[in-house]
């Protein structure tokens, strides 16, 4: 057994990229898979390469980071060419056109771009734009899932989004939103703040991104509803670069605050500041945490919640999954359909999914 | 050290313990396994492969098991994991050697981007490297193992692995994969070859795998210039018969043959680019394989050998 076995050695990497220089090679092999499976490869080849390391990292190992660098290059070229034609299929609809997450970190050119995987494409419409864009977007060879009857009626009536789209060329996976959280939520920012408040992207002409502050309270609502959490370590480190980045300006800290309490996103943003200093240690002013205090949870709920996380954010490896990881992951899955939705509904739709059959299971 | 080293016994012992990290080429893959038809597998093709340290970096984790649960009591079947994952559906119990070597294939085309891969056979001569891209049921599997047998050195059947920035070929010689009627064409043409037990009923049909030469395996490390690409179609009962093709024609074929075309991008147009501009391009058609080899060794004997 390597006396490296059970460790994390991904959010020890992220936080200090120079120090796996001086890894040996059965670490490295460890650090490599972990890495791999956090979907975290390319962002940690990423960091090496802007401090100028990577040419110091040995031969066998640099091969994955560089081959990983080669991948998330060749997306980011194809999410900018699938951004170009959302833009033109949108054309007619009036305002720019809202970007979101990855999609919004590449056409910005945010550091959160670097190094990161893509699946699909999101962007934000005005609601009583929503038919619209639907139409101009299955003229333009877009084509709906989920095409059965519960399907689209979650998705309609609950969700805040379209059933997800496919380009039916490209293959390309887009999905619609009209809000940030579902319709049925407990936590649901109005759409109508983050409209408003979007920013243009410069000389990009027609797209645009959220405010900053509204960037990093999505990306915290993002990782504290979702019930995907084979990415959530990935998520952090898109945090926490989206953080070190609008930081780096103070002022920007006292808009994140206050923005928080606007969007009734306080808490969210209380225990995520924690996890992100806690985890990768991202550089927070004590009075951000301090402005955001009154929303803490109660002391035995924090806690059971950050042993929760704790163990969620570690990379879906292997190496690191024991039971307590399981339980840890399956207790984060209930809650983030208790966050989506009410409890009658909850149980309603947990019983549709486990009647389905496996293959037709389509739905979050 | 070599995997051969091992007895059959100390063999069997660390496939189903930690595993052996098996060298391939550039590729280092530790290997677990406690199924008889995978320790009987790379006993017999791998014998002459070197074994890396446990301590060594391996560039890929695999695992040909049983899958968990009570169907297998009922029909065997087999999954390929990769670090635990299980990127295929599970095969037929029967088929375990085989798909560890598709496996290991899947690996090297899915995440080896330093490198431009080609679906694609190549073999090597004094120095200089014969591509053969071609689809499935060309005959280019028989042709290629025909040739490794007569004096042309086996760089891969299946995958060729093309250095970008050096321009040169990347030798990862494995056991050769044969399909139905050419396994017995193949026995006959090379008595010395060695097989491992033939696999029915495989997706491809029935399938069995021939040793690489020792020669290929004692040079892996050696990389070879792109000289030839040959696109081949066996046609029954005809005359062997090489015809030279356009650039652009193969610049096509090359193109619909390479993996991470769309990984490297422009880097991609451009490496393939620079390899067609060091080739002569034909197409082959024959019907006898003694016949195709006679023509092989004419082209290389046309040649000015790499130095």
């Amino acid at each position: 057994m390597s006396p490296f076995a059970e460790q994390d050695l991904v959010v020890a990497a992220l936080r200090a990229p120079k120090q796996v220089l001086a890894l040996p090679p059965v670490a490295w092999d460890l650090l490599v898979r972990q890495a791999r499976a956090a979907g975290l490869l390319a962002r940690l080849a990423s960091m090496l390469q802007a401090q100028g390391l990577l040419a110091d990292v040995p031969n066998a190992p640099v091969a994955h980071l560089r081959a990983a660098l080669q991948v998330a290059a060749a997306q980011r070229v194809e999410v900018q060419r699938e951004i170009a034609h959302v833009r033109d299929a949108l054309r007619e609809l009036p305002g720019r056109l809202i970007l979101l997450k990855g999609a919004a970190y590449v056409a910005a050119g945010l550091p959160a771009a670097e190094g990161r995987l893509f699946s699909d494409t999101d962007i934000l419409v005005p609601k009583d734009q929503l038919p619209a864009a639907e139409s101009a977007l299955l003229l333009r060879g877009w084509a709906g899932t989920h095409h059965s009857a519960y399907d689209q009626h979650y998705y309609r009536h609950w969700m805040h989004e379209l059933p997800p789209l496919v380009h039916l060329r490209r293959q390309t996976a887009l999905d619609v939103h009209h809000a940030i959280a579902p319709e049925t939520a407990r936590l649901r920012p109005p759409s109508a703040l983050l409209l408003a408040a979007a920013v243009p992207i410069a000389g990009d002409g027609g797209l645009a991104t959220l405010a900053p502050a509204d960037m990093v309270l999505h990306s915290m609502l993002h990782l504290d509803v979702n019930d995907e959490l084979a990415h959530a370590l990935r998520d952090l480190s898109d945090l926490d670069l989206l953080l070190r980045h609008f930081g780096a300006d103070a002022a920007f800290w006292p808009q994140l605050v206050a923005r928080s309490h606007q969007l009734g996103l306080a808490r969210v943003l209380h225990d995520w500041l924690r996890r992100a200093v806690r985890i990768l240690q991202t550089p927070v002013p004590p009075a951000a945490l301090a402005g955001v205090v009154d929303a803490a949870p109660g002391a035995l709920r924090g806690r059971l919640m950050d042993a929760l996380w704790l163990q969620a954010l570690r990379p879906r490896h292997r190496s690191l999954l024991g039971t307590g990881s399981r339980l840890a992951l399956t207790g984060l899955y209930l809650r983030a359909h208790w966050m989506r939705m009410p409890a009658g509904l909850l149980v309603r739709h947990l019983t549709v999914k486990a009647l389905r059959r496996p293959d037709a299971s389509a739905t979050q | 050290m070599i995997l051969g080293d091992l007895t059959p016994a100390q063999l069997k012992q660390r496939l189903a313990a930690d595993g052996l990290s098996l060298r391939t080429g550039p590729v280092v893959t530790r290997v677990q396994s406690t199924l008889d038809a995978v320790v009987q597998g790379l006993g017999i093709h791998y014998a002459a492969f070197p074994v890396e340290s446990d301590e060594a970096f391996a560039d890929f984790h695999v695992q040909v098991c049983r899958p968990a649960g009570l169907r297998s009591w009922l029909r065997p079947q087999v999954v390929f994991r990769f670090d635990g994952e299980e990127p295929f559906a599970p095969l037929p119990g029967p088929q375990s050697f085989p798909m560890l070597e598709w496996g290991l294939n899947w690996c090297i085309y899915t995440y080896c981007h330093q490198f431009v891969t080609l679906h694609s056979a190549v073999l090597e001569r004094d120095g200089r490297a014969l591509l053969m891209p071609a689809p499935s049921g060309s005959g280019k599997s028989t042709l290629c193992a025909g040739l490794a047998f007569r004096g042309w050195r086996l760089l891969s059947d299946e995958l060729t692995v093309l250095d970008p920035v050096a321009g040169d070929i990347v030798p990862v010689p494995r056991p050769i994969s044969l399909k139905n009627r050419s396994i017995e064409v193949i026995r006959a043409f090379a008595p010395q070859s060695v097989f491992s037990p033939a696999v029915p009923d495989t997706i491809k049909g029935l399938v069995a795998h021939a040793r690489p030469p020792q020669d290929a395996v004692d040079k892996a490390r050696l990389r070879a210039q792109p000289r030839w690409i040959v696109l081949p179609r066996f046609a029954a009962g005809e005359p062997a018969r090489l015809t030279p093709l356009p650039r652009a024609e193969v610049f096509m074929q090359l193109v619909e043959n390479t993996f991470n075309y769309s990984i490297h991008g422009p880097a991609a147009f451009a490496a393939l680019a620079r390899l067609l501009e060091r080739c002569d391009c034909y197409s082959f058609s024959y019907g006898d394989l003694d016949e195709a080899v006679a023509v092989f060794d004419r082209l290389a004997a046309a040649h000015e050998p790499v130095r």
